[in-house]
């Protein structure tokens, strides 16, 4: 039926622009609504050009094909909106349900734009072609007020500044994510509602339509198995490269911050790689080429370390750790990148020297603080009473 | 200068200069040991001032300050450059004292009241000093060294060895694995920070009030700066060393011209810049504990 229909539309649109002027809208109407500045009671304007009708895709309808209730001149001042599912019963099938349901609300010129003025969705012209997409959307969904009406966030900005945002916007990337790439066009659903192509379990599959190689190697790692496996705490592509605002992952500015989304769930690892130098340096500025999590652990495929495909297998460690540390041999990765020195049992040796280390300090500091009070204190006594006994300076 | 070039209690090479005040000067340092201390003490500086943001990655001056010098790649080359020339320094150091000793056959390097070696009298020196602190005994007669100075000495020649090579280790990590246990990797770099952080706070609170804030001293102790002391202070500090130098009638030999006013003036700047600098790291460190 959608592809029948589309052919239908393609054809008339062939039509148009074959005869642009051919096909006009009757000239009673006109009479009247070619006046652009024309309004109705409650202010908004009903003009209406016809060389613009004529060339959109709907140029080949007549005024009354849509306006149905107006049979007669003049007609009342209020007149019934446009039933757009009278033509487009699919579209208004799938809408019922969606979070754009109410029809008062989201009429369809608010996503289509204006019916006199409407395109294919394949045409440059069209609200709803593929670059044109995020601005329609963000007409609302770029705006604080109605985000916090509506208790979402205000999405607009940070797929805009987003990689999917910057090929779409800047590059000009047909294929690039658009809203609707993920979301769906008429039958949008929350992300709670578990058919929705956002809902947790579903993003991989939402994500794959375009980085299948990737949700490949997501699928046969631990995450992508646990969430198949139903344990919904584990991370789906949103979690770690968020929904909208998805950066580079090579570029400095996620690799700098990109340690803590794996320590929201692994704070144990975490916790242990802070204490580390791969942390110490990888947290100052400027240094973004230090180990974090992937770089050892892989991104996507991530597997245990009993598996002789991981990078952190026995047998694969000196070519892992060899990635950065040129020379590295089977002692070099010994080297514990998680040690944790408060741990006696795990980490016997180093748990060990860091409290010889912590008591050698703590010793030597409370000794001499303690030695140098009194000493302070004494020889300023002893200043005070030599001074004024011959008014000498030295104690 | 010239008359500063003499060792510290050898032979003398000019004499009997007196400032116009009358009061003498005699001679503490020589001009290597000066030096010496002026390059322990920048390249100092200069680790602790790019060790600690490394230490505290996390908070916010480090990365202040990390992100102001144009990152971590300027930090660890400016912590390893001061590290060479520190090394270098020691070394030196190392092969005069052994070279003074063991070559020249130089008495007083390895044992007697001008060695920096601890001996029975610093002991009885402690704790005849923490007996004066309370009152209960006359104040300790010093020798040339003094037991905290003995401490300070030993404190950073221990630090320069286990300090440098836990350093070293880290730097050339997969070269030390050839004959250290994986381990040890983890361990040097709990040792390396650990003593290091024991050094920065040592310094900058008890070797800066022991040393120059004291009211001995205050605000600063000129001497390692300048090379020589009046006979004043030489006298109240080192009682012991004084008369034992007369006695031997090497008194005269040490007599020293006055500091240069120059040198003076030169010598705050240095101190006053190096102080203010440890003291900043110093309230930079206890905030990243207790903030």
């Amino acid at each position: 039926m959608k592809t029948v229909f589309s052919i239908v539309l393609a054809l008339g649109a062939l039509l148009v622009v074959g005869a642009p002027r051919a096909a006009k809208a009757e000239t009673d109407c006109l009479s009247c609504h070619a006046d652009k500045s024309l309004q109705d009671a409650s202010g908004h304007s009903v003009g209406v050009d016809a060389g613009q009708f004529g060339a959109s895709l709907h140029g080949s309808l007549k005024c009354g094909d849509c306006h149905t209730t107006i049979k007669e001149y003049p007609h009342p001042d209020h007149v019934t909106p446009v039933k757009c599912d009278t033509c487009h019963a699919d579209q208004a099938a799938r809408l019922v349900g969606s979070v754009h349901a109410n029809r008062a609300e989201h009429p369809c010129i608010s996503c289509h734009g204006d019916a006199h003025d409407i395109f294919p969705k394949d045409d440059a012209r069209s609200a709803v072609y593929p670059l044109n997409i995020p601005r329609t959307c963000g007409a609302c969904h770029g705006n604080d007020s109605i985000a916090k009406k509506h208790g979402l966030p205000n999405v607009y900005p940070l797929y805009i500044d987003s990689i999917h945002g910057f090929a779409l916007s800047k590059e000009g990337l047909l294929v690039a994510a658009n809203c609707q790439s993920c979301h769906g066009s008429h039958h949008i659903l929350s992300h709670n509602d578990v058919l929705s192509p956002t809902y947790k379990t579903n993003v991989p599959k939402t994500c794959g339509n375009c980085h299948a190689g990737i949700a490949a190697d997501y699928m046969s790692g631990v995450h992508g198995k646990a969430v198949a496996a139903g344990h919904l705490n584990a991370p789906v592509c949103s979690d770690c490269h968020t929904a909208h605002a998805i950066e580079q992952p090579t570029a400095a500015a996620f690799r700098m911050q990109s340690t803590p989304i794996c320590g929201n769930c692994h704070k144990d690892k975490f916790s242990t790689y802070r204490d580390t130098f791969h942390s110490q340096l990888g947290s100052l500025g400027g240094y973004v080429e230090t180990a974090r999590c992937w770089d050892c652990h892989g991104a996507h495929e991530i597997l245990p370390a009993s598996d002789p495909r991981s990078p952190i297998n026995k047998a694969n460690l000196v070519a892992t750790c060899g990635k950065c540390h040129a020379g590295a041999n089977a002692s070099f990765v010994q080297y514990q990148p998680h040690a944790n020195a408060h741990n006696r049992k795990l980490n016997p040796a180093l748990y060990f020297i860091r409290l010889f280390m912590n008591l050698l300090l703590a010793g030597t500091l409370t000794f001499f603080v303690i030695h140098t009070i009194l000493w302070l204190i004494r020889s300023r006594y002893h200043q005070i009473k030599t001074r004024s006994a011959n008014g000498g300076k030295n104690g | 200068m010239a008359d500063l070039e003499q060792a510290a209690d050898g032979s003398p090479k000019e004499t009997s200069v007196q400032s116009h005040a009358g009061e003498r000067y005699f001679t503490r340092f020589t001009r290597a040991q000066r030096y010496l201390h002026a390059v322990l003490f920048t390249t100092f500086l200069g680790l602790a001032a790019t060790g600690l943001p490394m230490r505290f990655s996390e908070s916010f001056w480090a990365r202040r300050f990390a992100g102001g010098v144009g990152g971590f790649g300027t930090i660890i080359f400016f912590h390893k450059f001061c590290a060479v020339v520190l090394t270098l320094a020691f070394l030196v150091h190392v092969k005069d004292v052994f070279t003074r000793g063991l070559v020249n056959h130089e008495k007083g390097i390895f044992w007697g009241p001008t060695s920096m070696v601890a001996n029975w009298k610093d002991v009885k020196d402690l704790l005849g000093h923490l007996r004066w602190f309370v009152g209960l005994g006359p104040k300790p007669r010093f020798e040339r060294y003094a037991y905290w100075e003995k401490f300070d000495y030993w404190a950073v020649f221990w630090g320069m060895v286990v300090i440098g090579f836990s350093g070293y280790a880290m730097w050339f990590a997969p070269f030390f694995a050839r004959f250290l246990p994986g381990w040890a990797l983890n361990a040097v770099l709990v040792i390396h920070s650990e003593e290091g952080l024991l050094a920065i706070l040592f310094i900058f609170s008890i070797h800066f009030v022991n040393t120059h804030l004291r009211p001995d001293s205050f605000p600063m102790d000129m001497v390692i700066f300048t090379g020589v002391e009046s006979e004043e202070e030489f006298k109240t500090k080192r009682p012991e060393e004084y008369q034992r130098v007369a006695a031997q009638g090497k008194l005269e030999a040490r007599i020293a011209a006055p500091p240069p006013i120059w040198l003076l003036n030169f010598s705050k700047v240095v101190g006053f810049t190096a102080i203010a600098i440890g003291l900043t790291l110093l309230v930079l460190t206890l905030s990243a504990y207790f903030i």
